[in-house]
């Protein structure tokens, strides 16, 4: 932590007009926007992701909640007529300087989406080791890959289940399984921040509260941004909640705090189910 | 009392059905009848003059009996491979392209030009590739004929390729990048590999499509009656030598104008079978 005291002096520096960013925060985002062409989705959010936490993003459907979470590893700018404006600092660097490799950002910040989306034509062992595989400048070897593998379906709470089935293809499992194989991948190229979009949206219960152990278990090594719609999964995996709304980040609190005193009225009206 | 008009009108609609039923399925038979005449009609007058000589033996002078077709068989494999070598990269690159800016100004032009291309009457190709490829060097050639066969491909693969890419799951891309794949690496092994038993089976319809075609080889692979794989010289292609046998006077080259045909019925047989087994392939796999 000493050694990047140095680092968040300076962005106290560059972003002189806001906030200087908690000294845990391993992400920063400041003054951010996010266009859809003209369409602001996303409107001057500041917000600091603490290091080792779980941060939820809460708010209702369209208010913004996965398009801030793609401007964390810039895939925003993937869609086309898409456009972010601010900064986002990891590690006290802007990943939206001009000097970084958006695909440098992506391979060091892992992402799940709200469907599974493993590789049809790939294997479960070569779906967990694909981002390895392609982060690598030479091919790793095979055991190499093995133990990746091994490791990051530990991780994933999926081992015990796939063990035997390695070389199978990954759609032959079930759809909380592909969703923990789609984290394994993830987690393969030893990310430091996880970023799970709705991860839970498409499955059943006990698939739901699987994964929602494994990112219980994640926090401390990894930090973790979670997009719920879900208010009771936001209390139960987080420790803090940011409460979003036509784009507005509305206010931000250590999760328990935000589920029993919210200081924002409009916060308070969501969580108690007067609108959604 | 009340329920007699009823019942009726629901014993009209079950006959009336019942004859809708039939009509189709006499449509559905009628739909396969000419294959079935054409194979009958081949078997009965072609498999006779189908022994181990037709594949083997070259063409004998008139007179002579026996002989064979071995050089309008490799005339025609010959074909068959330049016209994938050049087809097929194009057709599929073109394909990719369409696909991955489907909205842009070029790919609608591109994708309007290859639908007028697959429609073009295949004699316009013909005449279009003589004028030229043959014109200017002044003979005919394999390659000229090769190339009016990719002609002929290229649009079938370009738009089969764009929609099986299509059919690839924007969030399978979107999964690939944000793992940090390069856009190269994710088209290539994610989204090409995904979409590739799709775009196998639109190929091999299309190498099915142009295996008998005519009329673009009339004016530039011409046809051969000594063996030939050179890529400059003309070729023979079994479509062009059952045309030559088919209008000759003599009955010996009639029935191997017949063999001929079941020999190239067969092989499209063959190869759509192969693109059914590939299709079939794709979607027993297992789906989320
Ligand atoms: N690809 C896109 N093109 C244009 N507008 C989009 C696109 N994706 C999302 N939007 C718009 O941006 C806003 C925020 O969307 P999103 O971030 O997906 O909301 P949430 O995840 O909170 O449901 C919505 O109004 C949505 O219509
Ligand atoms: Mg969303």
């Amino acid at each position: 932590m000493a050694t990047t005291e140095p680092q968040v002096l300076a962005t106290d520096v560059a972003a002189t007009a806001v906030a200087a960013p908690a000294a845990n925060a391993l992400i920063s985002v400041r003054a951010l926007d996010a266009f859809f062409g003209a369409t602001r989705a996303v409107r001057d959010v500041n917000l600091d992701f603490l290091e080792g936490q779980v941060t939820a993003i809460i708010g209702p459907s369209g208010c913004g909640k996965s398009t801030l979470l793609r401007c964390l590893n810039r895939m925003h700018e993937t869609v086309t007529t898409a456009r972010v404006e601010g900064e986002v600092r990891l590690d006290g660097k802007d990943i939206y300087e001009r000097s970084v490799n958006p695909i440098e950002v992506r391979r060091r910040i892992g992402m799940v989406f709200q469907r599974p989306t493993p590789f049809p034509t790939m294997s479960v062992r070569d779906n967990v080791t694909a981002g390895f595989r392609a982060a690598g400048r030479a091919a790793p070897s095979r055991a190499e890959q093995h133990a990746i593998a091994e490791w990051a379906l530990h991780r994933a709470a999926l081992w015990a289940e796939v063990k035997d089935r390695l070389n199978d293809s990954a759609m032959a499992l079930s759809g909380g399984q592909q969703q923990r194989l789609c984290i394994a991948r993830a987690l393969a190229t030893k990310p430091r921040v996880l970023l799970l979009d709705e991860p839970t949206a498409s499955l059943d219960p006990l698939s739901t509260q699987k994964i929602e152990e494994l990112v219980y278990e994640l926090r401390g090594d990894v930090t973790v941004v979670i997009v719920t719609h879900n208010m009771q999964q936001a209390a139960r995996v987080s420790d803090r909640t940011a409460f979003m709304l036509l784009g507005d980040l509305v206010e931000v609190a250590p999760t328990s705090r935000m589920f029993t005193s919210p200081s924002d009225e409009r916060t308070e009206a969501y969580i108690t189910g007067r609108f959604g | 009392m009340t329920s007699r008009a009823p019942r009726r009108s629901i014993r009209a609609r079950r006959a009336r059905s019942a004859a809708m039923v039939a009509l189709t399925v006499v449509a559905a038979l009628l739909a396969t009848l000419p294959l079935v005449l054409i194979l009958g009609l081949l078997l009965k007058q072609g498999a006779s003059s189908l022994n181990w000589a037709f594949f083997t033996a070259m063409p004998k002078p008139v007179g002579e009996t026996g002989g064979g077709m071995a050089n309008a068989l490799a005339g025609t494999l010959m074909l068959i491979a330049i016209a994938s070598a050049i087809g097929l990269p194009v057709g599929i690159g073109a394909g990719m392209y369409l696909a991955e800016h489907r909205g842009g100004r070029l790919a609608s032009v591109v994708r309007f030009l290859s639908d007028v291309l697959n429609g073009l009457p295949s004699i316009v190709v013909g005449i279009f590739a003589w004028q030229f490829l043959v014109r200017p060097v002044k003979h005919f050639s394999a390659l000229a004929g090769g190339i009016a066969l990719a002609a002929m491909m290229i649009p079938l693969v370009a738009r089969a390729t764009e929609e099986m890419i299509r059919l690839v799951p924007n969030s399978l891309r979107e999964a690939a990048l944000a793992l940090g794949y390069p856009r190269w690496r994710t088209s290539l092994t994610v989204v090409l590999r995904t979409a590739l038993p799709g775009i196998v089976t639109g190929a091999l319809v299309a190498v099915a499509r142009i295996a008998g075609e005519t009329a673009p080889l009339l004016f530039t692979a011409f046809g051969n009656q000594f063996w030939s794989t050179s890529l400059t010289q003309p070729i023979s292609a079994l479509p062009l030598q059952i045309f030559s046998y088919a209008i000759s006077p003599y009955e010996e080259w009639h029935s191997l104008a017949w063999a001929g045909a079941l020999v190239l019925l067969a092989l499209v047989l063959v190869i759509s079978l192969i693109a059914r087994y590939v299709t079939r392939s794709r979607f027993g796999h297992g789906h989320d």
